[in-house]
């Protein structure tokens, strides 16, 4: 496993995550041009930008879903930018989406032990899981820690919108994350469904790091320590939110973006 | 805490599901119409000539195996294998090519035990390589390539003399003697059959609540999910084809016991799309399904031909009325006989049905 010896000698370069020049190309439009970003481990920062700007090209080129044309992603330290997702997902990354994932047909239980399955070795067994397994006991402490254990034999389909919302959150803490992207967690969400969204997302164990696309700069500012502003496929600002907020050149693409 | 099945696969089990048996919610074994049929088969050497133990039970088991590995590859995982008949057939083949049969040239007359594992081997190394092509594909494109090998498969065994020995095929196949009896003797083999098929769909139902099975109904829901919760979605595809193609290879070994010989024939392009009818008109939601299909179809071939006849048609056009039958199927319940009878049940059994209902999406 060269793997693990090259996981070994990445030790110490320090980044979760470390974005060089990464560019994607949807034929001759430019979804990402150039961008280098480096996010510390237990980093939480925000992805802000307009409609169009590339977030979410950004997390697609970030998880594998589709590799970026040119640049290179690092994982703590691994150059994963030629990896399938699921090479990623089981290094740590994680991610949610902005339109729900789920499987609707399933229970919200057994979305989540699908969840932890994914992340453990035993993806492939073919034995059922007796009571008190261990993914089985791991996915109820899931659902616990996103409130739903009240629904939890329910089918997701028969789920609220915001319960599903915070199932998807819940099939992203799955297993050992080590670092997450959250994508518009928040969309369509009532005041005190984003007041439970903040308090879920702060109270993530110290060492977990995540970048959040979110338009709603209330719940955004208050779960990061650190901004990146996207527009046009680039990055053209990163700070701290207070600075960020009051940057007059920000407040006019970004306002003006969301309103125009 | 129970692995429920997907509610679309299982609609009843989304009731089960509010008074949860801690890993084993099982409608069927409360289900007092599978004890009935379960008993039914069992006896059914007392009630049955040798004529309908085998021409019509043990046949339509046998298809009813090769249609419930298309089940499973379609039903759970989404993807439809015109090439499950042909993973049978290579394993009827081998049976014979390794075993002993009346073509003393080409049979290499090892004893069953070590031809029929041999067989089974071969032909789910077949299905599984086959499988680890067709899952670079996606929807229709699927059907395209697994009958692509089926054809293949068929023009091959008509033009290869040396193993397969052209259109004439093997003959005179002998079957396994042993402890004094002979397994292709009516009663005997009629349960041979009835074991390999009661295992075969005990284990796809034991499967659909695993983490394998489980993932495998995900990657058909939702692939690019699966692979973002860490799933190498074309490795489960692939395993999955490795477990059908074993099913149907048992199959393939009863078959060629059951006629004695295998050729061409046996492997045609519209066998192969036979084994889908069955399924389809069956219902691919459930391991029953296939079953339901296969007697369907075992009982319109066999008996339509002298109705037709006796009515004055020619007595071939049976297929016009499966082709019929199979239309009607497909216009008005998408998901067979099986859900056309949950439908029913659910409409006159009161609280039987989930809120949602169960879409197709």
């Amino acid at each position: 496993m060269d793997s693990v010896a090259r996981r070994l000698s990445a030790v110490g370069t320090g980044a979760a995550l470390e974005l060089r020049g990464v560019t994607r190309l949807f034929g001759a439009l430019a979804a990402l041009t150039d961008v280098t970003l480096t996010v510390r481990p237990g980093e939480r920062r925000a992805v802000l930008g307009s409609n169009g700007a590339g977030k979410t090209t950004l997390f697609n080129c970030i998880t594998g879903d589709f590799p970026p044309t040119s640049g290179t992603i690092r994982f703590f330290g691994e150059d994963v930018t030629h990896f399938p997702p699921y090479e990623r997902i089981r290094r740590g990354l994680r991610r949610t989406y902005q339109i729900s994932a789920l499987f609707p047909g399933l229970t919200v239980h057994d979305n989540v032990y699908l969840a932890c399955c994914g992340v453990s070795r035993s993806r492939f067994s073919p034995i059922r899981p007796r009571i008190n397994d261990a993914l089985m006991q791991a996915a109820d402490d899931l659902v616990q820690a996103v409130h739903l254990t009240a629904v939890k034999q329910r089918r997701v389909a028969e789920l609220a919108y915001g319960q599903q919302r915070q199932l998807e959150i819940a099939l992203a803490l799955a297993g050992a994350p080590r670092f997450i992207l959250f994508d518009e967690p928040a969309a369509g969400l009532s005041p005190t469904e984003r007041g439970e969204l903040v308090e879920i997302l702060t109270s993530l164990p110290g060492h977990i790091g995540y970048i959040i696309i979110e338009h709603d700069m209330d719940v955004a500012l208050r779960v990061v320590e650190s901004v990146t502003m996207m527009h046009n496929g680039r990055i053209f600002k990163e700070g701290p939110p207070q600075e960020i907020e009051s940057d007059p050149e920000v407040q006019e693409l970004y306002l003006g973006g969301a309103h125009g | 805490m129970s692995i429920t099945q997907d509610a679309r696969l299982q609609p009843d089990n989304a009731v089960t599901a509010a008074t949860p048996l801690p890993g084993l919610a099982r409608p069927d074994f409360g289900n007092p119409a599978a004890w009935v049929v379960g008993f039914i088969l069992l006896v059914m050497p007392l009630l049955a000539n040798g004529f309908f133990l085998i021409e019509i039970f043990g046949t339509t088991l046998i298809l009813g195996i090769v249609a419930l590995s298309l089940m499973f590859l379609a039903g759970y995982g989404g993807m439809v294998s015109l090439m499950q008949l042909t993973i049978a057939g290579l394993a009827g083949y081998m049976t014979a090519v390794f075993g002993l049969s009346g073509n003393a040239n080409i049979s290499l007359g090892w004893p069953w035990w070590l031809a029929t594992p041999m067989a089974i081997a071969l032909a789910t190394l077949f299905g599984t390589v086959s499988g680890a092509l067709a899952v670079r594909t996606e929807g229709i494109y699927t059907i395209m390539i697994t009958l692509a090998i089926a054809s293949a498969f068929y023009y091959f065994t008509n033009q290869n003399w040396v193993i397969f020995n052209g259109h004439t095929g093997l003959n005179t196949v002998v079957t396994p003697h042993f402890w004094g009896v002979d397994w292709r003797a009516d009663i005997p083999f009629y349960y041979v059959i009835l074991a390999v098929a009661v295992l075969c769909f005990a284990a796809v139902g034991y499967l659909s609540r695993t983490p394998f099975g489980l993932a495998l109904q995900g990657v058909r829901d939702n692939p690019r999910r699966m692979a973002a919760l860490g799933f190498n979605v074309n490795a489960h595809r692939v395993a999955a084809y490795a477990f059908a193609s074993f099913m149907a290879s048992l199959a393939g070994v009863l078959q060629v016991w059951n006629y004695r010989q295998i050729s061409p024939g046996s492997v045609g392009v519209e066998r192969a799309i036979d084994i889908l009818i069955i399924a389809v008109v069956g219902g691919i939601t459930r391991p029953i399904g296939p079953f339901i299909g296969a007697l369907i179809f075992v009982l319109l071939r066999t008996f339509t031909l002298d109705f037709l006849v006796a009515i004055g048609l020619d007595g071939n056009r049976f297929r016009l009325l499966i082709g019929i039958g199979f239309l009607v199927i497909v216009l008005f319940s998408p998901d067979g006989i099986v859900g056309l009878w949950e439908r029913w049940r659910g409409r006159g059994g009161g609280p039987t049905q989930p809120g949602g209902g169960h879409g197709h999406g």
